[in-house]
């Protein structure tokens, strides 16, 4: 068992480690390449080279940031065989699905359209150029559509039923799949985080330039790209957060509590604004759950249901069994203990139907398969022993969720002055804090990387202990390989990733430095 | 009428088309290994502009085979990539190192230098096909592993694949697997030569590269020959009226009992002796690469046809019979395999503006005076 535990632990930090490099690289490339596609536009409706030469300018970064994005894009999809390969079996027929999708429609767009992108300058007509790029830009969030559907799927598993005889779920209702409010915040929410990291990613890059006095009108041209895209980015993505909310109130309360850290609930609850939680706080016992705390009344309520006075369930509430509807009303649900037990219950109905079915016992086989139906629903709760092990780790998500709100709420001041600022160019040319504004964007470009990684982490690691939500824990989806073997492939994976990382960085920076120096209202 | 059997034969259709496809552009990795040898700047240059801007596509092949092989045969996916865990650990490092050595090799602040990049871009092209080749022959070889679902009820033991001692590592070392892996490496080599000399217009650079190509060429046959001979003596599994049993001679059976499989495996494996026969007599012969592309197209999928089709199991397991994959056992349910293949039908589409793109990309051959004159960040 403490093998199976550092099995688990280890293939979890190795996934971790991967997506985490993934996505430094994919929100850049998302929202870059819209942006680079409307610089190109213009250059295609205006013939001015000054357009040519800035959307070659950021089309350089972006072949950089995409092929180390690609890089690691790869070894996700093979971890999901190589490292949880029970989960490969358990939910293949619903998860392979949008991957293969993902990659017939998708990637074959991006790996074309960007070889005719960087290379078709003179080989291509400006037309077809302009189609590939928008067309490497608009296949970039088409994959990023089918992976999200895949992984919002596992939060909220819909359109799919159990199959006893294959034992494994089947999808049912593919529409239900894509269509599921999870799925369609989720995409939204995350691609239009990608805008906003790529805006932030210009106007600091632009404003470093400025700090140098190097290509002004290229970085104001630059500024009012980036900072349309990064500003209408922040505030659809701050939108689409709140549906986010609602989606997790309902399908996933205990990764809200765990987000606010909340133990007990309450009608009209109060939100934390800012806050330290007691670490000493445990489920079930009657410590304070902060040590310091800046709340906001009615605020959880409204951001969980849209309705003040509306209850939502803390932790301790959920454990025993106490949750609400849509409408805001108190009901009473299956407490953990329950949970546990039907979920041992419906294992058990499904391991006497195979026992049934080799003695052709047909009976029983109806009978045994219905037990399991009934039950199913909390399937994943009899490989728990306790009702503590459903509740994942509560301050990397109060943590990581408080911060990424703040920051997302800074991301939006500084994004709208940015916008303002790159039309009020005179204005801010003489202002005396221009340079320290300048210096506030280039700061920025870290912070909004921040509050991405935090977003994830907070997806991610609030919905533990689950792979698939009630279906599947993770010590279930895992391969027949022993810690040692991931301990060694995790090493691997750590030192070539910060190489590359390291690489990406310096050939940036190193690109900008050098263009930087380049009258960039011409093009080469 | 589209029944479920079709719907299965139809996705290893599918999948045979993937792999044909991935097997082919692998020439990419065939002329990455002979990077380091190319002394001549210019020649470099020209191979590694010439080479990467395909690179991607033979990633994404790749990465759409798993990707397929995941939603229609997940069984498959679950049970070779979670137990032959270092063989495919190999594969993808490799392939992690190639996706940025084409962009980072020439930029400035690349930190390693373009030597370093140049070694990784051969690793990838050493280990890439072969490594593929000895995935791929475990499908007629077989595979340390058993497979019970019941496990999944077992919180102590509940990977339904398991596998043996040496995950992956026992079927780099056996001879009949890497076999394929060099068959499939000396034809990547083969076939990247044949692409240079279809792509780059430089008559002394394919003088140059003739010498490599005969050698190639023949130790392409006599791996190739070898593999055959392997295949067609080889045991396999049958899986008729559901009872696997291992039979002999089950692919020559195979061959024989679909003559049409048998068919397209001569016309493909003469097309791309007559690539090669014709390239080397013929002088100036620049067309081979699609003779040999189509030929080993036909070949790849008539060797994915006799694995899977027949009441064959496409991966049999060497510990235990019954445990052995077929199309009928590892595939997606019927809804999800009919919601896909929806989607397949975008496929010509997608076929159709890569073909366009590809043919608006090379219609102009690569010269000397071009990389010369391509400004910097235009090149690789």
């Amino acid at each position: 068992m403490e093998n199976l535990v550092t099995v688990v632990d280890w293939s979890r930090a190795q996934f971790a480690l991967t997506a985490i490099y993934h996505w430094l690289f994919v929100p850049l490339t998302l929202g870059l390449g819209i942006i680079i596609a409307i610089m190109e536009t213009i250059y295609y409706r205006t013939k001015n080279e000054k357009w040519l030469a800035t959307t070659k300018f950021w089309m350089t970064l972006f072949g950089v940031n995409f092929a180390i994005g690609v890089a690691t894009g790869i070894i996700l999809e093979f971890e999901f065989g190589t490292n949880w390969s029970n989960y490969s079996w358990f939910v293949g027929d619903i998860f392979g699905a949008p991957l293969a999708i993902e990659g017939i429609l998708a990637f074959f767009m991006e790996s074309t359209f960007i070889a005719v992108m960087f290379f078709g300058w003179k080989k291509v007509g400006p037309k077809f150029h302009l189609a590939s790029t928008w067309l490497t830009a608009i296949g970039a969030s088409i994959s990023a559509l089918w992976i999200l559907v895949a992984n919002a799927w596992m939060q909220n598993p819909v359109g799919m039923e159990f199959n006893p005889d294959t034992m494994r779920n089947e999808m049912v209702d593919f529409w239900a799949i894509v269509t599921s409010p999870m799925a369609v915040n989720k995409f939204f929410h995350t691609v239009l985080s990608g805008w906003t990291l790529a805006g932030v990613f210009v106007i600091g890059v632009s404003s470093w330039m400025l700090l140098r006095k190097r290509n002004a009108n290229h970085c104001y041209r630059s500024m009012k790209v980036g900072g349309w895209i990064g500003t209408i980015g922040i505030v659809l993505t701050l939108a689409t957060g709140d549906g986010s909310a609602v989606a997790v109130a309902e399908h996933q309360p205990m990764k809200l509590a765990a987000m606010e850290g909340l133990y007990d609930g309450s009608h009209g609850q109060e939100i934390v604004a800012f806050g330290i939680l007691n670490h000493d706080k445990k489920a079930g016992d009657n410590a304070e759950p902060y040590l310091f705390d800046i709340s906001i009344p009615y605020g959880l309520s409204i951001l969980a249901t849209h309705d003040a006075d509306a209850f939502v369930p803390g932790v301790n509430d959920l454990i025993n069994g106490i949750s609400f509807t849509p409408e805001g009303d108190t009901i009473n649900t299956v407490a953990y203990a329950e949970r546990i037990a039907r979920g041992k219950a419906a294992q058990q109905s499904l391991e006497k139907y195979h026992e049934a079915k080799q003695i052709s016992d047909t009976a029983a086989m109806v009978a045994h398969a219905s037990e399991l139906k009934e039950n199913f629903d909390y399937f994943g709760y009899g490989y728990l022993n306790s009702p503590e092990e459903a509740v994942p780790n509560i301050p990397l998500t109060f943590y990581t969720f408080h911060a990424m709100v703040i920051l997302g709420g800074y991301l939006l001041l500084f994004l709208v002055a940015s916008l303002l600022l790159a039309y009020k160019r005179e204005l801010f040319e003489k202002a005396r804090w221009s340079t320290l504004f300048q210096r506030l964007a280039i700061i920025t470009i870290p912070i909004v990387y921040l509050c991405s990684i935090c977003g994830w982490v907070v997806a991610e690691v609030g919905r533990q202990p689950w792979t698939i939500q009630d279906l599947m824990p993770n010590c279930v989806a895992i391969s027949d390989i022993s810690a040692g073997y991931v301990q060694t492939t995790f090493a691997i994976f750590a030192v070539i990733f910060t190489a590359l990382l390291a690489a990406d960085i310096c050939i940036i920076t190193k690109q900008i430095s050098k263009k930087s120096k380049d009258n960039l209202d011409i093009a080469k | 009428m589209i029944t479920y059997e079709f719907l299965q034969n139809y996705w290893w259709l599918l999948i045979s088309i993937l792999g044909a496809a991935l097997v082919f552009l692998l020439f990419v990795q065939g002329g990455q290994t002979m990077l380091i040898s190319t002394k001549n700047a210019t020649y470099k240059s020209m191979i590694v502009n010439s080479l990467g801007r395909k690179w991607e596509l033979t990633f994404t092949t790749l990465v759409v085979f798993g990707g397929a092989f995941f939603a229609s045969f997940p069984l498959f996916y679950s049970t070779s990539f979670g137990g032959a865990y270092w063989l495919w650990m190999i594969i993808l490092f490799s392939f992690i190192v190639q996706a940025i050595s084409y962009k980072y090799r020439r930029k400035e602040g690349n930190i390693y230098g373009t030597r370093t990049y140049d070694t990784l871009l051969f690793i990838n092209g050493i280990i890439g096909p072969v490594l593929l080749g000895v995935a791929v022959a475990m499908m007629f070889f077989g595979a340390e592993f058993t497979v019970s679902k019941a496990n999944i009820l077992n919180p102590q033991s509940s990977a339904i694949s398991q596998w043996g001692e040496g995950h992956g590592i026992e079927a780099i070392f056996n001879f009949k697997n890497m076999i394929l892996g060099f068959t499939v490496l000396f034809l990547a080599r083969v076939q990247a030569t044949l692409y240079f000399f279809n792509n780059i217009n430089d008559k002394r650079m394919h003088e140059e590269l003739m010498p490599g190509f005969r050698l190639n060429s023949i130790l392409f046959v006599v791996f190739f020959l070898a593999f055959a001979a392997l295949l067609l003596t080889s045991k396999g599994v049958s899986c008729e009226n559901g009872t696997a049993e291992w039979t002999d001679y089950k692919y020559l059976h195979n061959f024989l009992d679909m003559w049409w499989v048998l068919i397209v495996f001569l016309i493909g494996t003469l097309s791309v002796l007559y690539a090669i026969g014709r390239t080397i007599f013929t002088k100036g012969f620049t067309k081979g690469i699609w003779y040999s592309g189509i030929g080993t197209a036909l070949v790849v999928m008539s060797l994915f046809w006799v694995a899977g089709y027949n009441d064959t199991a496409y991966y049999p397991s060497m510990l235990d019979v019954e445990s052995s994959l077929t199309i009928r056992n590892s595939s997606s349910s019927e809804f999800t395999l009919t919601a896909m293949s929806i989607v397949s039908l975008l496929v010509p589409f997608v076929l159709a503006y890569i073909v366009y793109a590809w043919y608006a990309m090379d219609r102009v051959k690569i010269t000397k005076k071009e990389i010369e004159e391509t400004a910097a960040e235009e090149k690789y």
